[in-house]
């Protein structure tokens, strides 16, 4: 019964699922939009689960004295402080007191000038990450990465002005790298896409047909 | 002019249509009324008479485009349009934002609007006779005829499923090709085990709607089960909360199959942030701190791909990735020491589990992409065919197939 029902509820709304999608008719496209909506709101009963994830996970690093456990009760403090200002003081209700500074609540200021400047740092470590992946990705240790460097070169050189300020064959790079982004690199990605394509429809298929059920925990 | 009901939508539009005017306008009257008391439009003059030769002639600026509902009789004017427009798209509001829908859509069912449409050119000085379409109703469609292909498609390769899952059925012994990355993941929980350093398993950031985390979530059921036989610590960190309950039951589900439910800790398989970066932050830091031997990172990836998978270089992991993101496959390629390509990822499931029903199902989706590989070269020799020899019926077979 415990995998019976899950399995009845895929199925059926898997198929409802398919069908809605060959009728374009307002009536069942408004009916459709409701499903999704209603899938958008049970979807948010899930986050106190993650909120108590989070809890059990820091809590217990505290009280075992893990490793850093220190940054636990910042993580902890930093939750509790987010959810208190934002149910008392709103995420966009003006608040006077901070017009001065362009910012409207704590809230919205904690975003805005911690978290968003927080996350950009973590983004601007891929510009780093990248020069190193691209060092091991183009040493020229056999012949297809020997390929790979060659036609990544004629590729950046064809994206910059310098690479046309190259005697004799500045004219030619950005043809050639042209010439290898729209044939040989879109044939390999229209080739992946076209798996993916099918290994999605495939594993749809079997998941509404029963066939698949490693996710609802019957490995 | 032409008012057709738009093919194949939800009912809500009409395609307006009206020859191009290109030549000049023919003024052939133009005339001043006035009401008198009695509110009878009387002539007052017939300006049409006194403008003779270069004077009646004049080039188009503008249409104007008006509608007249004809279950209300409202006439409404809708746009002015450029003279080199020569279409519209009219439609109607929808039902659904209408406070009650229900109502709304009765009173859509009522009111089955019909239109009638008149457009008129302007000079700058005149403006032309008006033209009027004939009746057209905005009417939505039970199928749509452009998606034919895409459900013969779908009938197809439910078919060849089915058909190969009852030939696994009666024959155990169907062979698939092995993959390096599926290979290699006995021995990278092996590496951990003697290692005496957990297992580190990302499912994706993508959220339970993607096909891709499912894929991953597969992977995680055959990945845990392993880490459950040899007592290996896992961790499974989380980006969205609905996963985190679905991801939980099947570790739980693992360890219980192996006969070892009490070693499973809930907290192994715990949420991290919906935030990418703050994720990317709190998996980088559980790397410095855990130290796994081994990575895995299954599922939809985006810009955070890259600083995951260097972070665990940096650590020493053995690194094994598969994502259907095409453009996060380089950065996996390069990082990691085994990827698992697009549709692999989805294959792996069957390659973990041997289960025959699964491995039937690869060989469909092989048959499937035969059937595809040979459409498209069947598709481009007849359209090289077409152009080479200017025999434009050969284009048949391309345009079975539009580009939506």
């Amino acid at each position: 019964m415990k995998t019976t029902i899950p399995l009845i509820i895929v199925l059926v709304g898997g198929i409802i699922g398919i069908i809605f999608q060959f009728i374009p008719h307002e009536f069942v496209q408004t009916i459709n939009d409701e499903i999704l909506n209603y899938f958008r709101v049970l979807s948010f009963f899930a986050l106190p689960l993650g909120i108590v994830s989070i809890l059990m996970v820091h809590t217990g690093k505290i009280r075992r004295k893990a490793q850093h456990w220190q940054y636990s009760i910042i993580l902890i403090l930093t939750i509790f402080f987010m959810i208190v200002t934002g149910f008392v003081f709103g995420t966009d209700r003006f608040d006077p007191r901070l017009a001065n500074y362009g910012w409207n609540t704590i809230f919205m200021f904690m975003f805005q000038q911690v978290q968003i400047p927080i996350e950009s740092t973590m983004f601007s470590l891929l510009a780093f990450y990248i020069s190193t992946a691209a060092y091991r990705a183009f040493r020229a240790r056999s012949k297809e990465a020997t390929i790979l460097l060659v036609a990544s070169l004629i590729v950046m050189l064809g994206q910059v002005s310098v690479g046309q300020m190259i005697p004799i064959i500045g004219d030619y790079i950005p043809v050639i790298s042209n010439w290898i982004m729209s044939n040989p690199n879109m044939a390999a990605k229209r080739g992946i896409l076209l798996g993916v394509a099918l290994g999605m429809l495939g594993t749809s298929l079997k998941i509404i047909l029963g066939i698949e059920r490693a996710y609802l925990g019957r490995a | 002019m032409l008012a057709v009901d738009k093919p194949n939508d939800k009912g809500d539009q009409i395609n307006v249509m009206w020859p191009p005017v290109k030549e000049k306008i023919r003024i052939d009257f133009l005339q001043i009324f006035q009401k008198n008391k009695s509110k009878e439009n009387l002539l007052i003059e017939n300006l049409a008479d006194k403008i003779s030769g270069k004077e009646k002639d004049d080039n188009i600026l503008y249409y104007d485009l008006f509608r007249k509902n004809l279950g209300t009789g409202k006439m409404e004017y809708i746009n002015r349009f450029q003279s080199f427009i020569t279409n519209y798209r009219d439609q109607r509001q929808s039902f659904k934002d209408t406070k009650n829908k229900l109502e709304g859509y009765k009173k859509m069912l009522r009111e089955q609007p019909t239109y009638k449409y008149y457009i008129r050119a302007i000079s700058p000085l005149y403006y032309s006779k008006v033209t009027e379409s004939k009746p057209a109703k905005m009417q939505g469609q039970w199928f749509n005829m452009e998606k034919i292909i895409a459900l013969i498609a779908m009938m197809v390769i439910t078919a060849s499923l089915f058909y190969f899952i009852r030939k696994a059925k009666s024959d155990a012994s169907l062979y698939i090709r092995p993959l390096a990355g599926l290979k290699e993941i006995d021995n990278a929980v092996g590496r951990a085990t003697e290692m005496g350093r957990p297992i580190l398993f990302v499912p994706g950031l993508s959220s339970i709607a993607d096909i891709a985390t499912i894929a991953g979530l597969n992977i995680l059921a055959g990945v845990a089960k392993k880490a459950a036989e040899y007592d290996t610590p896992l961790f499974v960190p989380l980006r969205d909360y609905v996963v985190l309950p679905i991801a939980q039951e099947i570790v739980k589900s693992a360890y219980s199959e192996v006969g070892r439910p009490d070693a499973y800790k809930e907290q192994s398989v715990f949420f991290v942030s919906p935030s990418q970066f703050a994720y990317v932050a709190g998996v980088a830091g559980l790397m410095a701190r855990e130290k796994p031997a081994t990575n895995f990172f299954m599922g939809m990836f985006w810009a955070e791909s890259l600083i995951l998978t260097e972070k665990g270089n940096e650590e020493g992991c053995i690194q094994i990735a598969g994502s259907d993101a095409e453009t996060q496959l380089p950065f996996f390629i390069t990082t990691c020491d085994f990827t698992l390509i697009g549709e692999e990822l989805y294959a792996a499931s069957a390659y973990i589990s041997k289960d025959p029903l699964l491995v039937g199902s690869i060989k469909a989706q092989d048959l499937d992409k035969l059937f595809i590989i040979g459409c498209i070269i069947l598709g481009t020799l007849l359209t090289t065919l077409a152009e080479l020899l200017t025999y434009p019926a050969l284009n048949f077979f391309k345009m079975l197939f539009p580009v939506q």
